[in-house]
């Protein structure tokens, strides 16, 4: 069996799980934000059962509009606070505390290898970069969930990608990542697991390994998922004294298909509007102008895609017209980068410095495009109207890229600028 | 057949494309609200502001590839099945919306080739237990891939949360 399918017959008590087939499998972890927990709260209240099945194996986050910008959020916030305390739920994070959910999860140790981990958000498939099975669900589902502690899910057929090859300077996970999508499309892998392995993989920072599991839903996969190692462990263990198990791939697992990937040759690769999958060079986009430039969400906003904006940013200043945002993915990205000296380096540099939330990615506050503005963005969509007004566009890259092309006024390969000693 | 009543839905069709995602069908602006009425107002509004008025009396969507791709927002099914559109047939569906989608019991139906054999507003025919489409302005039959039994008892019920109402009923 291959690592997905060994954790989804370990949650189901069973001694194999085979593509296809249909498991009642019992939840290790349920995490829901402010956005969809107050639905999946009103929903459990509607099934009629006073306590959830397990208050020690929820989480709760408070990341997408914090602090609140509306009475509307406010409410959301409260009632998410109401039913932690009443259904004595001790792992809610709130505004001060957390930051983003997909960067506060495996932060805090709710993240272990072997492990079935639900979240109401798609981007829990991140989860994967620590060798667990994680899925995004919706709110009802959580209710479900929260009532009984089990889902039904269907063993996904796996692809494998075995990346090779080492990155040149300045190009990033995020650029292997944008290419995979731009090959094999925003539907390319629906309903699919897909399993990173090689030697890129294994020499790869766990940071880097979250942003590759997080876009996989980008092309529509169930889950994206790395076999646990020992840089794994080391993360682990310094996060949660929780026992678990290093689930790992056989050698003789089965996949739908292998894809052979080397990035000895990969270049920073930039998402055009108004679909992930048009992937194109940076270097070959042509003139685009930018009006804002977004670095943060669970993407990429994390110390070292701070620290690798700031080679670009240091000593250089925002251009003109432009509004650079910096979003830290959590309080203690926040307090890394503070320590590191990025916050003064971007701060004298002209950029603005937002607290931990969603905000901008996702269009719902701290961030929102006008129309006909034209934003680069270190996040994971760039969708019709996904972070602001429908006539706005998004075009999504690396931290390198996005710091680049803020001091640049327009989208360049961050090489350029490197390059150019006017800069 | 008992409780087939529910699993035939009528409408007008209402055609999309590949990759419809849940940004567009209800912004994440709106997501704020908890009221489903006040989401349905928005549904579909980056592609179509006339989209609400056009599925008044029953709409059913028909699109293509990977329909509901990105977010996991629930609001996005239930804005839609709150502007009155009963059914979502589609080539393919994105993973989370289709468990949304039947969760609050708006049915999808996976449908190859629906795109071809369907224009906007012709009248649609859905039988779910037969997984068989009538495009009665063509006088035509299409076949959709039938919901499995289990995914149909969801529909049927209403929806998740009264569907496990009834599980545990039986259990006690």
């Amino acid at each position: 069996m291959n690592i997905a399918e060994k954790i989804l017959a370990l949650a189901s008590g069973r001694d194999e799980a085979s593509p296809d087939e249909i498991v009642e499998a019992k939840v290790d972890v349920a995490m829901a934000n402010e956005i969809t927990g107050p639905l999946a709260i009103e929903a459990f209240q509607k099934i009629g059962i006073e306590k959830v099945w397990n208050n020690q194996h929820i989480v709760m986050i408070l990341d997408h509009q914090v602090p609140a910008e509306s009475i509307k959020s406010a409410v959301l916030h409260k009632i998410m606070r109401e039913f932690a305390r009443e259904q004595r739920i001790k792992k809610l994070y709130d505004i001060g505390f957390g930051g983003v959910c997909h960067q506060i999860m495996p932060e805090k140790g709710h993240v272990r290898p072997g492990e079935l981990i639900v979240g109401a958000d798609s981007h829990t498939c991140t989860y994967g970069a620590f060798g667990s099975f994680a899925t995004g669900i919706g709110s009802t589902e959580m209710a479900a969930v929260f009532a009984t502690g089990e889902i039904w899910l269907r063993v996904p057929h796996t692809i494998k990608m075995d990346i090779n090859g080492t990155f040149q300077r300045f190009v990033t996970p995020k650029d292997l990542i944008l290419s995979i999508i731009g090959q094999i499309g925003a539907d390319g892998a629906i309903y699919k697991a897909i399993e990173f392995t090689g030697p890129t993989i294994e020499n790869m920072s766990i940071g880097g390994r979250m942003t590759l599991c997080n876009m996989t839903v980008e092309m529509g996969a169930k889950t994206g998922i790395i076999n646990p190692d020992e840089a794994t462990l080391a993360y682990v263990k310094s996060r949660t004294d929780k026992p678990f198990k290093m689930l790992k791939s056989d050698p003789d697992a089965v996949y739908e298909k292998t894809l052979e990937i080397d990035v000895s040759g990969l270049e920073p690769k930039v998402a055009c509007p108004h679909s992930v999958d048009n992937v194109k060079p940076a270097s070959e986009i042509g003139d685009v102008n930018i009006d804002q430039a977004f670095i943060g969400s669970c993407t990429n906003g994390r110390l070292e895609d701070l620290q690798l904006a700031a080679e670009f940013i240091k000593g250089r200043k925002v251009k003109d017209g432009v509004r650079l945002l910096i979003t830290p993915a959590s309080q203690e990205v926040y307090l890394q980068a503070l320590e590191h000296g990025l916050l003064e380096i971007f701060v004298k540099a002209g950029a603005y410095i937002c607290n931990p939330t969603c905000g901008a990615c996702f269009g719902g506050h701290m961030g929102i495009l006008a129309p006909g503005e034209t934003c680069v963005s270190s996040s994971n969509r760039n969708f019709i109207g996904r972070m602001g007004s429908p006539d706005a566009k998004v075009y999504l890259a690396s931290p390198a890229t996005v710091a680049a092309s803020a001091i640049a006024g327009r989208i360049i390969d961050p090489r350029e600028l490197w390059r150019d000693p006017a800069n | 057949m008992e409780g087939s009543s529910e699993l035939k839905i009528s409408g007008k069709a209402i055609i999309f494309g590949d990759n419809v995602n849940t940004d567009i069908i209800i912004p994440g602006r709106y997501l704020t609200s908890l009221d489903p009425n006040e989401l349905a107002k928005h549904a579909m509004e980056g592609l179509d502001p006339d989209f609400t008025r056009k599925a008044q009396g029953g709409a059913i969507i028909v699109a293509g590839r990977n329909f509901g791709c990105g977010s996991s927002r629930e609001q996005a099914p239930l804005a839609l099945k709150y502007a009155e559109v009963k059914c979502v047939i589609a080539e393919s569906f994105a993973r989370i919306f289709y468990r949304n989608a039947i969760n609050i019991s708006l049915p999808p139906l996976e449908c190859s080739g629906v795109l071809s054999q369907v224009h906007d507003g012709n009248i649609l025919l859905v039988d779910l237990a037969e997984g068989e489409i009538v495009n009665q302005t063509k006088n035509r039959t299409i076949h959709a891939t039938r919901l499995p039994e289990f995914i149909l008892d969801i529909i049927k019920d209403g929806g998740l949360i009264e569907h496990l109402k009834k599980r545990m009923r039986g259990m006690r």
